[in-house]
């Protein structure tokens, strides 16, 4: 078995979401090197934010980069080296304020990456402030009144951004988890697994979603029609149930694929660029 | 007997109309055909930031000696408008002609040309009456058809009978008024700062090319889209100049040599990836090309206001590799120079450049390209086990990266260990940072030693002595090298290469500081090498010196 874990102290609260996502994002990675995949091969990319110190605690190739900026830097790698299996981790304050235009066009481009939003819907390394996806009327220290804000829902921006691959698990439903993190890899194209996860310390929605969240049953993930509909199930804001799995799935052709059809392995060819200038 | 004036073997033509006429295509045909004769060529390019209509216009210079700035007087003016006669005909030279479109125009003085119902009587589309203009030029120019007609069948890519029956027609339709002499050099290729930025860069190896569009530099994103195939570069337009750094640096960080452009407004949204270049230990490329500012400024025109911004770039204690290309020469030389630069010693690099630079045409001297190569940087063995920020002596950890076996790498923004883990440890952070000043100092120590981080030109025992940078050069030589002054031309400028500049100023007593901006940029530089300049020349209207302006101030000096 592959060392996956590094000498790094683990600083995430006691109870974290996080673990659960890490336990499943371990399990995907040592399937995807038991059927084949090359370790060093493997990259991911973090931003900032308690999720992304995952960087620090898998023993692969990562860059830990700026706070919101993980996706284009993962668009750069994927372009350098196609051969690359670039997962992004990253929150919701990363994805959905300060990043939103690139997660837009990521999906747009249908960059060949994968996109793990570990969403608190919360800021909590700087203790506790509202997100795009934190229910109005969450009390912060920004916010002591509570949030005046609605949520927005990532999933349907996704949708209309027209990512490929669409899809949400949940840190507690780890086996789960780590199916949905194996399938968004083997996806050519741009992926997205949304994981919901409690932050014990500033939203722990832990009762609420061991009650709601359900692994649903979407019997053709082509169908736009029918993954808007699991997709508006729950706003971010109500009570409802929470529908869990591959939501939206299409094949197209990935933004690196297209770009980079015009390399070859020959040298840059001055002199015939010179010519067309005399 | 046909009539011929006396003309020196120097011809500056200004071609103007509005935006859309395509004056800027017509400029760089008439452009070529001098270069076709053996002359050297630069083009000055003045437009509005607009897409029909307003007012554009190219200076067009031809020499037979070496030149790198425009004219103010022009030997011809060619109007396609009514607007280029009104603002430019008083910068019509003692000998001068006025070419002018006289379907639009009516004029008295120089020669009028029905250049639309020439088109139109031949069948041709109305952008096609440049065609007319151009003819008509060349022959009141004393050019022989048979040039005229080679360069029209090379640069026209669609209908090119069509063309060259109007241009027969025009040709036809005057007299000559002068007879413009062959000298006997080989033509030379016409590139812009930006195109021979892009070729620099390719010849260094560059592989990835990420940008948003902007003036200036858009060129760049243009020409490498262009030219994919030939120079094997992916040229991809991102979603706004802050992806694109962190993509550039992504791209590095997985092997590639890569390369971003933006002008002033585009690189403040970079400066945070400067930083995180700097910390992740990155190579990039950075072209920053300078437009007015501040602010939105004025989009389309020229300024060096961003020096001490760039030199100051990025947050944290660091230090990146700047230097300020003159010309297109210098533009190839120093893209693919600071390429090389930045993966010798994982650093951030700007290539500082300006409007007047990277949208001016030059004759551009082939000799250059073969001081341009990918150079070595320092790799990892493929031994043991792989840090990323091994401390080594020198600062510079071997590279590797991810996909090579038996390596983990791990970039990051956070302050870390050899591995690159995050680290909070006093230690680890001394460590970490000390490991980059002893780059830094190396950094500092090669330009040290590097003779072409600054160029000296002139009478070298004038005890007066002008510096200036970047896109001055040109006008600032001519002036100043009539004069007999000396000039002194940092490129890097970051690190600063004092010592050269030190012994450049030996002998001195007066120091003219020359710039394009209104507060003395460079002289911030200088003061703190204990320089202080006797005399300042600023100019900030946001239009290139010419020589003749420098040489009305200069010589006051």
């Amino acid at each position: 078995m592959e060392k996956l874990d590094t000498n790094c102290p683990n600083t995430w609260c006691p109870g974290c979401g996080n673990f659960g996502a890490l336990q499943a994002v371990k399990g995907a990675i040592e399937e995807m090197i038991a059927s084949g995949t090359a370790k060093e091969n493997i990259a991911v990319v973090t931003d900032i934010g308690c999720n992304s110190k995952i960087a620090d605690y898998l023993n692969v190739n990562s860059f830990y980069g700026l706070h919101g900026r993980s996706i284009p830097v993962a668009e750069g790698m994927k372009l350098a080296n196609p051969k690359l299996q670039t997962f992004v981790f990253l929150g919701d304050g990363a994805a959905l304020d300060e990043g939103i235009s690139h997660l837009i066009h990521s999906a747009k481009r249908n960059s060949d990456i994968n996109v793990i939003l570990l969403n608190n819907r919360v800021f909590a390394l700087t203790t506790g402030q509202f997100t795009a996806v934190s229910p109005k009327g969450l009390k912060g220290k920004s916010t002591p009144e509570g949030s005046i804000e609605d949520p927005i829902n990532p999933l349907e921006i996704l949708m209309a951004s027209n990512a490929s691959f669409i899809s949400r698990g949940y840190a507690l439903k780890v086996q789960h988890l780590k199916k949905l993190i194996v399938e968004s890899a083997k996806h050519k194209g741009f992926s997205f697994v949304e994981v919901l996860q409690p932050c014990v310390s500033f939203l722990n929605n832990m009762q609420f979603y061991n009650e709601k969240a359900y692994e649903a049953v979407n019997d053709d993930p082509s169908s736009k029609e029918k993954a808007l509909k699991l997709i508006k199930e729950w706003d971010y804001d109500s009570e409802e149930k929470v529908p869990l799995g591959l939501f939206y799935k299409i094949q197209k052709p990935s933004y690196e694929e297209l770009m980079n059809k015009v390399k070859t392995e020959k040298e840059a060819d001055i002199l015939e660029c010179l010519q067309k200038h005399s | 007997m046909k009539k011929t004036k006396t003309v020196p073997k120097e011809y500056s033509i200004l071609i103007g109309g509005a935006a859309g006429q395509g004056s800027r295509m017509a400029g760089l045909v008439i452009a070529k055909i001098f270069n076709r004769m053996g002359y050297n060529i630069f083009i000055h390019e003045d437009y509005q930031s607009l897409i029909k209509g307003g007012h554009n216009f190219s200076q067009i210079r031809a020499s037979s000696k070496k030149i790198l700035s425009h004219k103010d007087e022009a030997d011809f003016i060619l109007a396609l408008n009514e607007d280029t006669i009104k603002k430019h005909k008083e910068k019509l030279s003692k000998n001068g002609t006025i070419v002018f479109n006289q379907d639009k125009i009516s004029f008295e003085g120089g020669v009028g040309v029905k250049i639309e119902t020439i088109a139109k009587e031949s069948g041709g589309l109305s952008i096609m009456s440049n065609t007319a203009l151009i003819a008509a030029f060349a022959k009141i120019a004393g050019i022989d058809w048979r040039t005229l007609e080679d360069v029209l069948k090379k640069e026209i890519t669609k209908g090119v009978e069509k063309n060259l029956e109007i241009a027969k027609k025009a040709y036809a339709s005057v007299e000559s008024l002068a007879k413009i002499e062959k000298i006997k050099n080989k033509p030379k290729p016409l590139l812009t700062g930006n195109e021979a930025t892009a070729l620099g860069a390719a010849k260094a190896g560059l592989e990835n090319y990420f940008a948003y569009p902007m003036t200036p530099a858009t060129g760049i994103l243009h020409y490498l889209a262009g030219n994919a195939r030939e120079l094997n570069v992916a040229a991809s337009q991102l979603e706004n100049e802050i992806s694109v750094i962190n993509a550039g640096i992504g791209s590095a960080f997985a092997g590639k040599r890569t390369m971003v452009g933006t002008s002033g407004g585009g690189f403040a949204l970079m400066t945070e990836g400067v930083s995180l270049a700097a910390m992740s230990e990155t190579p990039i490329l950075i072209v920053n090309s300078q437009r007015s500012g501040p602010a939105t400024g004025v989009p389309t025109y020229g300024g060096q206001s961003d020096l001490l911004f760039s030199l100051s770039s990025g947050h944290g204690d660091l230090l990146r590799f700047v230097a300020a290309p003159g010309d297109a020469e210098e533009s190839f030389y120093w893209a693919g120079k600071l390429l090389n630069m930045a993966w010798k010693y994982q650093s951030p690099a700007i290539l500082l450049t300006d409007k007047d630079v990277s949208e001016s045409t030059f004759s551009f001297d082939e000799k250059i390209l073969n001081k341009v190569k990918k150079e070595k940087f320092s790799e990892w063995s493929g031994k043991g086990e792989y840090k990323r920020y091994l401390n080594k002596a020198n600062g510079i950890s071997p590279m590797a990266f991810p996909g090579q076996p038996g390596a983990i790498v791990k970039g990051t923004s956070y302050e870390h260990d050899e591995y690159g883990i995050s680290t909070e440890e006093t230690a680890d952070i001394v460590k970490m940072q000390e490991k980059r000043l002893r780059k830094f100092e190396a950094m500092q120590n090669e330009i040290d030693k590097m003779k072409e981080a600054i160029e000296i030109s002139g009478n070298l025992k004038s005890k007066k002595a002008v510096i200036c940078w970047g896109s001055a050069k040109g006008a600032v030589k001519e002036a100043a090298e009539d004069l007999g002054f000396k000039v002194i031309r940092p490129i890097v400028i970051q690190p600063f290469p004092e010592r050269q500049i030190y012994e450049a100023l030996k002998g001195v007593s007066k120091i003219i500081s020359i710039e394009l901006n209104s507060t003395g940029q460079m002289e911030y530089v200088l003061n703190g090498c204990g320089i202080e300049a006797d005399q300042r020349i600023l100019k900030y209207d946001m239009r290139p010196f010419t020589a003749e302006e420098l040489k009305i101030q200069l010589k006051k000096a």
